[in-house]
């Protein structure tokens, strides 16, 4: 699947409520590539996470994954969500099981994978990021940034093309930004393609292959992260980014 | 759940715990004289609690002691005697309320369950199970339970229906199982409702179905939440089997009824309400422990 993009949206429309968060959103995610969604609060970062994830419908436009158009109202939408994982900025661990049981989850019950084949490999996964000893922990016992990682393994534990990371440091205490930040590098080493809405302007600088403004519900400014942070071609573009850095974040 | 008692758990005992650490720390002489302080005004308390009791106590005794009509209801509410004889028949007849919890409770606690899910399902398949289960829980929480029982018990045999038990019993057990699974499945509905949406988004978003994110994220949160007020409910049911008793079934009001009813002395339904108190105590005491369980995990910043 050479250089087709993973994830293809085009004229992306959806409104909550009369209120038009996004008005007409084109984007284009090639393989093994990051893209970081940079914009002030209620741009629809999130919002535009959530419709490519289908956890929103969208009220006009197209949404492509590897080739195949998911906002067809006859696809299957579970078996789309299956091979695009999610992380939320609340984490949303699920309280009332053990970490490895939250990682193991989808593999056993969605995949079909026996307990011992996903154990095992949820087991690997969390001992790369760290969590080995975490395993028989129930969520409420881990930190922030623990609760993050795992959310992490929780939604590469079943292998997806995509991982679309929703401000997932927007919540952590400033120390444990770090942590996180260090795996989602990890996981671009190892080329996993991904979509991150964020407000960490450093870490998007340092780790998108692609930057995209979005502002009054359209991609206002796409480019390369030199492109975008270094000499930003639109008026509203370099008035967020002089925001951004008076606020200390760049 | 299971609680692990980790090792670092803070909380000692019961807070009376030698809260001194893994240092060297020597207790001062600040908290001793602090510790004799709390404890001298614990002492004054516990004295100050126990002399305003026995005043009430006094005071309601004499009340009553001295109520014109006293000697006579005495006689006819609090015989020794008939007390006596009524005790054995009354536990007699409490075995059938027991087995009835039991049983009811078991039928209301799958058949609320069923009603519950079925209200959530979404689907235009699942319309009229919606409807249904909708209909079903507003009429049954609205219907008195009694009238509920007379219907049942005393109409279902008036139909003659071959094939259909006029057993009292099977009859009343049925009633009360059907008024008590529309409250139990509002009480587990409201712990759906409870459980954040994002729960859902997240099991959705990895790509479990609607059904499995029911099953596995949502149903066993909503439940544990919901221990409480079930258990409250439980209580109610058990102290409802005693009306089964208007079919003529022999549980333990019925059984004082017959005593009542033949030596025209009210002491075998004195007798009887305390036993039914008797059981629910034990009941609502285990209600109150987890409640107060709950409320510390969620305290200790667990969140279920």
């Amino acid at each position: 699947m050479s250089d087709a993009p993973v994830l293809r949206m085009e004229s992306v429309r959806k409104t909550f409520a009369g209120s038009v968060v996004l008005r007409d959103v084109g984007l284009e995610v090639a393989p093994h590539t990051v893209t970081a969604l940079i914009g002030a609060s209620g741009s629809g970062k999130s919002t535009l996470l959530r419709c490519a994830n289908l956890l929103e419908e969208i009220d006009d436009g197209a949404i492509w994954l590897d080739g195949e158009e998911i906002t067809d109202p006859r696809v299957d939408q579970d078996a789309v969500r299956r091979r695009i994982g999610v992380v939320f900025q609340a984490y949303n661990l699920f309280p009332h099981m053990t970490v490895l049981d939250n990682v193991t989850l989808a593999p056993r019950r969605v995949h079909g994978v026996p307990r011992e084949e996903a154990e095992e490999r949820a087991r690997g996964l969390l001992e790369r990021l760290g969590l080995g000893d975490k395993a028989t922990a129930y969520p409420d016992r881990l930190s922030g940034g623990q609760q993050q990682r795992v959310a992490i393994v929780r939604a590469l534990a079943v292998r997806p093309r995509l991982l679309l990371l929703d401000e997932i440091t927007a919540a952590l205490d400033p120390e444990l930004v770090g942590e996180v930040l260090e795996v989602v590098r990890g996981l671009k080493d190892d080329g996993m393609t991904m979509v991150l809405a964020t407000h960490e302007m450093g870490f998007a600088r340092d780790v998108a292959d692609q930057v995209c403004f979005l502002d009054g519900g359209v991609v206002l400014e796409r480019g390369t992260a030199e492109e975008v942070f270094g000499d930003p071609q639109q008026e509203r573009t370099r008035r967020f980014l002089r925001r951004v850095v008076e606020a200390g974040r760049l | 759940m299971t609680v692990t008692k980790g090792g670092s758990a803070p909380e000692g005992a019961d807070g009376k715990g030698d809260m001194t650490g893994d240092d060297n720390y020597v207790l001062s002489e600040r908290r001793l004289e602090r510790e004799r302080h709390k404890r001298a005004r614990a002492r004054r308390a516990t004295a100050v609690a126990s002399l305003s009791t026995l005043v009430t106590a006094v005071v309601l005794y004499l009340v009553v002691v001295n109520a014109p009509g006293w000697p006579r209801t005495k006689e006819t509410f609090f015989s020794a005697q008939y007390a006596r004889e009524a005790l054995p028949k009354v536990l007699e007849g409490l075995w059938l309320n027991v087995r009835l919890l039991v049983i009811c409770g078991a039928a209301v606690l799958v058949l609320g369950m069923v009603i519950a899910i079925a209200r959530t399902l979404r689907g235009p398949v699942f319309f009229p199970l919606r409807v249904l289960a909708a209909a079903y829980t507003d009429f049954f929480r609205g219907l008195p339970l009694i009238i509920n029982l007379m219907i049942v018990v005393l109409g279902v045999p008036a139909l003659r229906l071959q094939g259909v038990t006029v057993d009292p019993v099977l009859l009343g057990g049925t009633a009360l199982t059907l008024t008590y699974s529309a409250y139990v499945a509002e009480v587990f509905r409201a712990g759906i409702e409870s459980v954040h949406p994002s729960q859902l988004a997240a099991a959705r978003s990895l790509g479990l179905t609607n059904r499995q994110a029911l099953r596995h994220v949502v149903l066993p949160q909503a439940v544990r939440r919901q221990v409480p007020p079930l258990l409250n409910d439980l209580v109610s049911l058990q102290k409802d089997t005693g009306l089964v008793s208007i079919g003529g079934a022999v549980d333990a009001v019925r059984a004082a009824d017959i005593i009542v009813g033949r030596s025209l002395n009210y002491t075998p339904y004195i007798v009887a309400g305390l036993v039914f108190v008797a059981l629910t105590i034990p009941m609502t005491r285990f209600t109150d422990w987890v409640t107060a369980r709950m409320d510390r995990r969620r305290a200790q910043g667990g969140s279920l």
